[in-house]
Parts: structure tokens; C-alpha cells; sequence
């Protein structure tokens, strides 16, 4: 306990000083946090999924406050209490089904015992049709399910003795069982956030055709990856990347393309709408989609965003599940923007003189907004780890990643 | 488990001795020994002042711990007790697993940092706490550079000459009075080398250098220290060894520059234009830095970032920072680059701007707040105005009071209603302390604050007789200013620099500008020499030509004849060493002086007085008309003299002839000016088109003469 609750402020300080950059990175540190709290945490016997509920939120409370900012940090948070409260309803519902079972076994007659394995193949249809809708962790449990109905019948002889043992065993079993389940849970979220961006390139040959010229802001993993797929399944065409003042990512960005082969072309941000007309698709990374489908990306992007809109140029966002958040822009917790120091922009020293509020004389202010936010009716495509989305659709696709008791926290 | 607990060992041991080797310190000065914040100091350490809410000594404990910082010494001296109290309750000792330990050094006897640093040594023998390098920094610093490569560099250099023990770290700015002396520091700019550190008092000061020096060196007048050292073991040791030495810079880096014997070397290394790095050491710096904070050049350590266990305060555009619980009227007005602290309450009608309002403060209605930083628990009534003011914890400002800019109200001063706190006042609960005002310029810390608690008790029994000084329902006094002071107050508050100060700052460096020119290489020299002669010369002419006319003067009131003038002008031509051309100019400029001085009514008359000096006194000027060249040059002389006076203007084209027939001028020199004329500019031939008719003439009658001939 003392260890987890060091990483946590350790983790708590890097977030508070802005010290982790990116969304990707900040997810994975959040998510391996989390598993660290959840494998530590003692849970009682009774309310197993409250307890570990409680634990997550606590320390998702700190993280979220630490920087309000960076939007993952709270939607890594927000999965993580859905992955918990969906193991703890599957887990209830094989208990019932379970349960009957048990209770069946009490009847001695044959003909009961042959009319009571109907109403247990009811319960068994009615858990798989409940799981259905649930992620692929669950049709394990529903394989688990089905030993379990056929080793009733063996011990429908056995007395009293033998049906109390098998409730305590049921019971310790699932008490282990659902801190189990989390966490193999939470490893495939980690598995997720990590190979997010391989399942979003595996779509980039069916959008980027031949001697297309695509146009990127800011530097993402994700559009990287992206793009470089594209070159590999022999794919010409160019990139133009804007450069980004005044952090200038995208040169990094096309350093690196140019390293894996790309042609690629730098412009100034304030060419982005001459040279607008000249490109056949926007692609960008997003640092946070939120759930009317608008984008929060890196400043400049809605200049782009409005550019391509005029001159119907199709708007590409490229979002790992990880960045879908379930909050809405007008929401009080949402920060759009950061501003950062103003030495990124302008010399200190030779500034400073103009800094100064003598009496009469005007002032300088800079400004250094880190963010930009994108209407949902400028983007036309999500390409996410799961395919293809309408803005619209955005909402739908986050209802399945959270709890609507996780929203508030 | 035996077998795991070897590997486990030996981890151990690793980690530790990894620890020794890379194991970065620093120390802290929680106390600056001087009195610039003397009338608040006296009741509380200038460490723990707040600065946008937020205590100066976080600003640089945070700092020192993200630079990598893993070991901070903190020497307390004056209100020690206060320190230690607060860093006890504060995130950096309640902290579970810190990044960076801080510990405390108490000295009540330190009066310096030569004492500061001489204990420290004295204590290093002792516990051997300090290992290798550290950092030697003030508790007024705030920073948001990176030290670790900075502290790399130092440990090469180090290891390549052992005599290098020291680094400082300069800014460059371009600001105008930013309270402090203006520097003048000469680098070796291949090694970086420090050669020479002066503070000049005045601007355009003179300061001597070194004629050895000037080979290869940078001379810089626009850097500001950061008194942020890099520091070797050596210092400590030298601090003891010279225990005359007492000021950082005045002593201590000058010792070593001069000091040719030891060799001991300093460098410097200056800031990237990406980082920041201030010292709040006056009133000033303190507005200046404050407004630095708010406008995030101290990113991320700004007012919305929770960096030391502060509350985060939210920023709202026009780069209002607003705390989420602060209660705010609706007809309150808050302007730009505002703070807002917690449970904080503003009444109806509040004009805020450009300020910082603390927590827990109470605003009634009607209030003017302007420039000014408020801090915590403060009551101000309705109707109050504050401009440019500090305004201390507790204090309580009574309706309609108005605080002059440039105020300072200390800890639970009350400033009774409707009373006018004149401008620059430092007021306080606590008596000025006199006796410690001849020390005042040794930059000694004050010897009475550390009985300030003792003497609280009396001075509360004394506020009671005296407290009509703040009005009838006030508390606390005005402390005097000192005569020294009195002409620079501006120089160190938060006051803007006024209209008048600021044209004489400007003033003084365009002086400066002037000065660099002077210093420029030898071809500059060889102009400026020419352009004193240039001067000179101009000079001497308009001398010469009323050294004339004085004499052709006093030769017409005396009725001299041409025979006695020529001679005395001849003397006055030797004299001025010019030619027949020049005096033809200043003895025609003299007649024509004469005419338009003599009584007359109109032009006609004019006319007639001019005909009449000519006549008389033609043989003076005929003596210096002997060539051409001097002919031309009266008539040109005459030109001039006709654009300066409205009067002569309208007789040019009458004169001209009759200078011609009177045989002054010849038809020569007046076709040859025509012709020169002719080149000229359409504004310069405006007489040249009056006289055109004329000489036309001349021009026909000269060809008649050749017909004829």
C-alpha cells in the first residue's frame, strides 16, 4: 500500500508539472497505475466491485485534478471503472445461473430432474443474450459456464454436506475470480492503448490513393504510422506538413517522414490555405475527441479544419480509443486550452523593455494557446482502432466504452 | 532467501554510492541581509512574502526540484522560527517519498552571506553535509530553467582547470528602470570567462578597466545577474579564509578578479531567450516579476498549475485568473491580467485591473483597485480607492480611505475612514526602527528583528496614544522617509516609472549611445576630429563678419575716410586668416546692415539709403573687388542677405543695376553668376528671374559693342 500510494503521487507531480506530453504516453502511465492500485487493493467479501469502484476513483480524482487539461488521463480513468463494473455483472450473472443449478440438484425424482434442465438452459440463453453486448472477456466466463452446468448432475447424489462446501468454494472462487477478470481487463486496455496505432494504419491503404497529396499538422504517432502504411503498400504520393509555430512539431514530424521514405513538403502555418486548394485530404492526430464529435487538436488545426471546408477537401481525424472522451465541450470540467509560457514565441531579453507598464506607455501581452477546438460539421471521417465512424456516430461509439455513472466522478 | 538477500545488498550498495557520486545540492538563502522590505520584514521573513499568492520560497524549492535538485540546505537568519514552522506544514516535508529533502541551517548571528557561507563552512567540518557542487541561490529566485546540464558543464570545466570554481548566471533584458544598478560586466567570449564585474550607481558612469583586458573581450551593459552560482567546495573555503569578505558580488567576485595570486577563475553562461530566471530584491523587481508570473513567462509555475501544494486558480481569458469559490458582484468590473484568490468577496460596483487580490479578502462596493497586490484576509470598505499599493495580511481599509500609488501598508495596519495615505508611505504597526538607519548602506540585516516580538507588547501599549496618524479610527505609523531616499522613492516601488523619470532614463542611455560612438576605431576618431574643425570653422566666420561690421560702424559714426577702414579690416582678415571674397561679403553685408538700420518709411526711402551707403563707402568695398570671384561672391551675399529680410527683397532687381553703373560689380561677374545660376533649382532662382530683364540687356548691349567694334 505505502508503494502504490508513492507511485501514485509520483505520478501525481509529473502530471501537476507537465512533465508527461501526449496523450499516448499519458494513457499508459494512467493505465498501469491503475492496475498496480486495483492488484494491491484488498477487497472484501461482500461488495468486491464497490470497494475496487471506490480505490479507482479516489486516485482517478488526483490524477484528473493534477492536470485538467490532458483529457485522457480521466477517459483512462472512466474505462477502467466500465471494465470493473462489467466483470461484476458478468460475474453476478453466472452466480444465479450458477445458484439454480445448485438448487435443482435437491430434487431427487427423475422427471423433475428432467423437466428442471429446461429452465437451466433458459437461464444459460438468457446470460448469453445479456453477453452479447459485452466485450470479448465475457464469452470466456460464458464458456466457464457451460463445465459447470454439466457437473451438476454428478453430484445431484451427494447430501448436505457436500452442497455447503460447494457454496463456500463458489464463493472464494469468485471473490477471486473478479479481481482476476479486472485485470486481465485492464492488461487489454494496456494492449490496446500500445497497438492502437497498428489497427488504425491497417486501414490507411483504403483511404490514401495514388498521387494523392495529404496535408498534416502537429506531430502524431498515430498520422505517422498512418501515412508510413500507406507508403509501404506502395502508395505514392506526397505530405505536406505544417510546421507549427511556434513549437515547431512539425518539423520533427517531417524529419521522421522523410527518414521512412516520404515525400514531404514543409509550409508555414499561414500557408495552409494556399495551399489548400492543392491537396486531396487532411489528415490529423487529436489530442481528445469529445462526444459531439468535435476535436480538440494542436492550435492551428481549425484554421485547417475551416480551409478544407471551403474548398471541400475531405477532414480526417485519426483517434485511438483512449483519446474518445465521454465529456461534452460545454461541460465545466473541460479545459479547451492551455496557454504556455511565452518565451516559446518571443525573445525574453529583447522583449522585456516592452513588458514594462510605465505610466502612459502600452503593454505587450503574448499569448501561446497549446489547443484547438474543431466543430463536429468540419470533420468528415474518425478513423479509429475500430474502423471508420461519422462524427455523428461518435456518441454511440463512446457509450460503449463507459458507464453512464462514470460521467461525473 | 539467503541467496536473494546478497543480490539485494549489493543494489543497495550501488544506489548508495551512485547517490554520493551524482548527488546534486543546493543552498538556499532564506534571508537577503537587506532592508528594502524593511517596513514588512520586520514582522515576517521576506522567504515566505507572497508573490501572486503563492510564497516566494515555493517558487524556489519547486524550481530547485524539477532542475534535479535532490538535497536543499536552507540557511535561516532573521524570523527563523516563521521558516522552519511553515516548511514543516508545507508539501515539502509532508510528502511521502520527496524528490528533494530540504533541510534547515539556523544562525541568529549572520549578518552577511560571508557569515551565511563562513557558518556553513564551519558546520561542513562538523557533519560534512555539503558533498562536491552545489547551487547557491537566494530565496527571493524565481526560475523556470533547467540546471542539470548547466551543473555538467561546470563539473567538466572543473575537471579541465581546478581554478575554475565558480559559475554565474547572467539574463539579458532591455528594461528601463528595473530598480537595480546597471551592470558592466567584460567576458572572455571563447572561455566565457568572467574578467571584470562593476555596478554602476548612475547611468553614463565612467569605470576603469584593465588596458590588458581589451584584446578579446565582450563588454556587456545590458545583462542582469541572476545571483544564481554554480558553485565548487572552494567558495566556502575562501569565504573562510577572507573574513573580510561579506557581499556575494562586491566582495567576493572582485576579491577574485583582482586577486591575481590564487588564480582562482569565474565564468558565466547566460540564459537561453526560452527560460526565466528574476530575483525579487526591491519593490520594483517584486511588480515586475509579479507581472512576469501572470503573463506565464515563469511557465509552468503560474497562478493556474499546482506546483508546490498550492490551490490552482483558473485562468479565464484576457488572462483573468479566478479562484472557483470567489464571490463576485455582478456589476463589479475585473479587468485583465487579474488575480483572484479564494473566498474572496467583491462588492457592487468594484473597478479591479491589473491586480492581485489574495485569499479570504473582503471588497465592499464601490472600490478602485488599480495596479496594486493585495494579499490575504484583507477588509477594504466601501468607496476606498487603492492605486499602485502593497497592501499586507490583515489589514483593514475604513470607507472612503485612498491610498496614494506607492503605498505600502505592513501587517494589520488600519487605515481609518476617509483618511489620505500620502504617496510612497511605508506604514506599519511597528515604530520605524531610527538607530538603524546610518547602517542602512552596509546592507546589514536588521539587528532588531529579532527582538521585534519583544517589543511588540510596548509598541501596542504606544499605538493606542498614537493612533490619530491614520485617522481616528486607524492604527499604526507612517514611517519617514530618508533624505537620501526621498528623490528615488519612484526607483523602488511598484509605482510605473513616471512620464518625466522615464524621458530622463531614455535621456540617459540615448548619452550612453553618444558615448559608444566616441569609442568607435581610429576612422572614427579622424571624423569626429574633422567634424570639431568643421564646427570651429563655422564659428569663426560669424565671428569675423561682426568683428566688421562692428568696425565699419564705428568708422561711419566717426566719418572716416576709405584710407583709415581698409587698414583696420586688413587686421581683422590677418587675424581670422580669410580671403579677399570673405571680406568683400562681410563689408557689403555691413552696408546693407547699415540702410536697413537707417530711419526710413518706405521702400522708396530704403531705396534711397542703400543708393546713398553705396556711393560713400564703394571705395571700401571696391578695394576687396578686384576679381571676379569676389564680385560674384557679393552678389551672392547680397541674395542671402535679401531671402532673410522681406525689406531688401523687392530693391534686388533695382539694386543690381545700380551696383553695375556705380562700377561696383562688373557685367562679368554678373553674366558668370547668371550662368551659374542657371543650373540651379527653381527655388534658387528667384532672383535670378527678377534680374532676367536686366540682364538681357547687358547681354544685347555687349553684342552692340562687338557690332560696333
Amino acid at each position: 500500500m505505502p508503494d502504490v500510494q508513492s507511485t501514485v503521487v509520483e505520478f501525481v507531480n509529473k502530471l501537476r508539472k507537465r512533465k508527461i506530453e501526449g496523450s499516448q504516453a499519458t494513457a499508459k502511465y494512467t493505465v498501469e497505475l491503475l492496475r498496480s492500485v486495483i492488484s494491491h487493493q484488498r477487497v472484501p467479501h461482500a461488495n468486491q466491485a464497490a470497494a475496487l469502484i471506490d480505490a479507482v476513483k479516489a486516485v482517478g480524482e488526483q490524477l484528473i485534478a493534477a492536470n485538467p487539461v490532458e483529457l485522457a488521463v480521466g477517459n483512462v480513468v472512466r474505462r477502467v471503472l466500465h471494465i470493473i463494473r462489467e466483470e461484476d455483472l458478468s460475474l453476478t450473472t453466472a452466480a444465479m445461473g450458477g445458484l439454480d443449478l445448485l438448487d435443482a440438484s435437491d430434487d431427487d425424482d427423475v422427471d423433475n430432474c428432467k423437466g428442471i434442465g429446461f429452465p437451466a438452459m433458459s437461464a444459460a440463453v438468457v446470460a448469453a443474450a445479456a453477453r452479447s453486448t459485452l466485450r470479448p472477456p465475457s464469452l470466456q466466463t460464458l464458456l466457464e459456464g457451460t463445465p459447470e452446468s454439466a457437473t451438476v448432475p454428478y453430484t445431484s447424489s451427494s447430501g448436505a454436506d457436500s452442497e455447503s462446501k460447494s457454496k463456500s468454494a463458489d464463493k472464494s472462487s469468485l471473490t477471486r475470480k473478479l479481481k482476476h477478470d479486472v485485470i486481465e481487463g485492464v492488461n487489454q486496455l494496456i494492449q490496446e492503448i500500445a497497438g492502437c496505432h497498428e489497427q488504425i494504419a491497417e486501414q490507411a491503404i483504403e483511404h490514401i490513393h495514388q498521387n494523392e497529396v495529404i496535408l498534416t499538422l502537429g506531430s502524431s504517432r498515430t498520422v505517422l504510422e498512418f501515412l508510413c502504411a500507406a507508403k509501404e503498400k506502395k502508395r505514392s504520393f506526397r505530405v505536406f506538413v505544417a510546421e507549427g509555430a511556434p513549437r515547431y512539431q512539425g518539423h520533427l514530424l517531417a524529419k521522421e517522414l522523410v527518414a521512412r521514405g516520404l515525400q514531404t513538403t514543409v509550409i508555414t502555418d499561414s500557408a495552409v490555405f494556399a495551399m489548400i486548394s492543392r491537396v486531396n485530404m487532411v489528415i490529423i492526430g487529436a489530442h481528445a475527441v469529445m462526444a459531439n464529435g468535435g476535436v480538440i487538436g494542436p492550435v492551428g488545426v481549425n484554421m485547417a479544419a475551416l480551409a478544407a471546408q471551403k474548398h471541400a477537401v475531405p477532414f480526417v481525424v485519426l483517434a485511438g480509443s483512449h483519446k474518445l472522451c465521454p465529456l461534452y465541450p460545454h461541460n465545466p470540467e473541460v479545459l479547451l486550452n492551455e496557454l504556455r509560457s511565452p518565451s516559446e514565441l518571443l525573445d525574453f531579453g529583447e522583449f522585456s523593455d516592452c513588458l514594462d507598464f510605465g505610466a502612459g506607455s502600452g503593454s505587450l501581452q503574448v499569448v501561446n494557446p497549446t489547443f484547438d477546438y474543431v466543430p463536429p460539421n468540419l470533420v468528415s471521417l474518425f478513423i479509429t482502432d475500430t474502423g471508420g465512424h461519422n462524427p455523428s456516430y461518435m456518441y454511440r461509439l463512446i457509450a460503449d466504452y463507459y458507464s453512464a455513472d462514470d460521467l461525473v466522478m | 532467501m539467503g541467496a536473494q538477500k546478497k543480490p539485494a545488498a549489493a543494489k543497495v550498495r550501488e544506489d548508495s554510492e551512485d547517490l554520493s557520486r551524482q548527488r546534486l545540492q543546493a543552498i538556499l538563502l532564506a534571508d537577503s541581509f537587506t532592508t528594502q522590505f524593511r517596513s514588512i520584514t520586520l514582522e515576517r521573513p521576506k522567504v515566505l512574502l507572497p508573490i501572486v499568492n503563492i510564497p516566494m520560497i515555493d517558487y524556489t524549492l519547486a524550481w530547485l526540484e524539477s532542475a534535479g535538485i535532490e538535497e536543499v540546505f536552507v540557511f535561516c537568519c532573521a524570523h527563523s522560527s516563521q521558516i522552519i514552522d511553515y516548511l514543516k506544514k508545507s508539501e515539502w516535508y509532508t510528502r511521502p517519498n520527496p524528490n528533494l529533502l530540504v533541510r534547515t541551517i539556523v544562525s541568529h548571528n549572520s549578518t552577511s552571506v560571508g557569515d551565511a557561507l563562513r557558518y556553513i563552512y564551519e558546520q561542513q567540518t562538523e557533519t560534512s553535509q555539503i558533498q562536491g557542487d552545489f547551487v547557491l541561490v537566494s530565496g527571493d529566485t524565481v526560475s523556470n530553467m533547467p540546471l542539470a546540464d548547466l551543473i555538467q558543464q561546470h563539473r567538466d570545466r572543473k575537471k579541465k582547470d581546478e581554478k575554475a570554481i565558480m559559475t554565474m548566471v547572467f539574463k539579458k533584458q532591455s528594461r528601463l528602470g528595473i530598480g537595480s544598478d546597471q551592470l558592466f560586466v567584460a567576458v572572455d567570449p571563447l572561455t566565457k570567462q568572467l574578467l571584470h564585474y562593476e555596478e554602476c550607481n548612475s547611468r553614463g558612469g565612467d569605470f576603469c578597466l584593465d588596458k590588458s583586458l581589451l584584446d578579446s573581450t565582450v563588454l556587456c551593459s545590458d545583462m542582469q545577474d541572476c545571483y544564481i552560482d554554480i558553485c565548487s567546495p572552494e567558495v566556502l573555503s575562501l569565504f573562510e579564509d577572507n573574513f573580510d569578505y561579506q557581499h556575494m558580488r562586491r566582495h567576493f567576485v572582485n576579491g577574485l578578479l583582482v586577486d591575481d595570486i590564487m588564480g582562482y577563475k569565474i565564468f558565466t553562461h547566460e540564459i537561453q531567450s526560452s527560460c526565466y530566471a528574476a530575483r525579487i530584491d526591491n519593490l520594483r523587481s517584486y511588480d515586475t516579476v509579479s507581472k512576469d508570473i501572470i503573463q506565464r513567462w515563469t511557465y509552468p509555475y503560474v497562478p493556474n498549475i499546482d506546483f508546490s501544494g498550492n490551490r490552482p486558480v483558473k485562468l479565464g481569458r484576457r488572462g483573468i485568473y479566478r479562484a472557483s469559490d470567489a464571490v463576485q458582484s455582478h456589476t463589479a468590473d475585473v479587468g485583465a491580467s487579474t488575480v483572484i484568490g479564494y473566498g474572496t468577496k467583491i462588492g457592487n460596483g468594484g473597478k479591479i485591473y491589473n491586480s492581485v487580490i489574495g485569499n479570504g479578502c473582503c471588497i465592499g462596493s464601490n472600490v478602485v483597485i488599480q495596479g496594486s497586490y493585495i494579499w490575504n484576509n484583507v477588509t477594504i470598505e466601501d468607496g476606498c480607492e487603492i492605486r499602485n499599493a502593497i497592501v499586507c495580511d490583515g489589514v483593514k481599509v475604513r470607507a472612503g480611505a485612498v491610498l496614494q500609488p506607492g503605498v505600502v501598508l505592513s501587517f494589520s495596519v488600519v487605515v481609518g475612514r476617509d483618511f489620505v495615505v500620502p504617496a510612497y508611505s511605508k506604514v506599519s504597526l511597528l515604530q520605524q526602527p531610527t538607530t538603524e538607519d546610518s547602517d542602512e548602506e552596509l546592507e546589514y540585516a536588521d539587528s532588531s528583528s529579532g527582538t521585534a516580538d519583544h517589543s511588540s507588547g510596548l509598541n501596542n501599549l504606544q499605538i493606542e496614544s498614537k493612533a490619530s496618524e491614520l485617522g481616528p479610527d486607524g492604527a499604526g505609523y507612517i514611517w519617514e522617509i530618508c533624505d537620501s531616499a526621498h528623490d528615488e522613492e519612484w526607483k523602488h516601488s511598484v509605482v510605473p516609472i513616471p512620464m518625466d523619470k522615464l524621458a530622463d532614463i531614455t535621456g540617459a542611455m540615448d548619452d550612453d549611445d553618444i558615448e559608444d560612438d566616441i569609442v568607435v576605431p581610429p576612422s572614427g576618431e579622424l571624423k569626429s576630429d574633422t567634424d570639431i574643425i568643421n564646427t570651429d570653422a563655422n564659428d569663426s566666420y560669424g565671428d569675423f563678419e561682426r568683428e566688421v561690421e562692428e568696425e565699419f560702424l564705428s568708422a561711419v559714426e566717426k566719418d572716416n575716410k576709405a584710407d583709415i577702414v581698409i587698414p583696420l579690416i586688413n587686421s581683422h582678415r590677418l587675424a581670422y586668416n580669410m580671403d579677399s571674397a570673405d571680406c568683400a561679403g562681410a563689408v557689403f553685408y555691413s552696408m546693407m546692415r547699415l540702410a536697413v538700420k537707417s530711419p526710413h518709411n518706405s521702400a522708396t526711402e530704403l531705396y534711397r539709403n542703400a543708393m546713398g551707403v553705396i556711393t560713400k563707402w564703394k571705395g571700401v568695398l571696391g578695394f576687396y573687388l578686384k576679381q571676379t570671384d569676389a564680385q560674384i561672391e557679393v552678389i551672392m551675399k547680397f541674395e542671402e542677405m535679401c531671402q532673410e529680410s522681406e525689406e531688401l527683397s523687392p530693391l534686388f532687381a533695382k539694386l543690381l543695376p545700380f551696383l553695375y553703373d556705380k562700377d561696383v560689380v562688373q557685367e562679368d561677374a554678373i553674366l558668370r553668376w547668371g550662368e551659374e545660376k542657371a543650373g540651379a533649382d527653381d527655388c534658387d532662382k528667384v532672383y535670378l528671374n527678377k534680374c532676367e530683364s536686366f540682364i538681357k540687356w547687358l547681354k544685347e548691349a555687349s553684342e552692340e559693342e562687338e557690332e560696333d567694334s
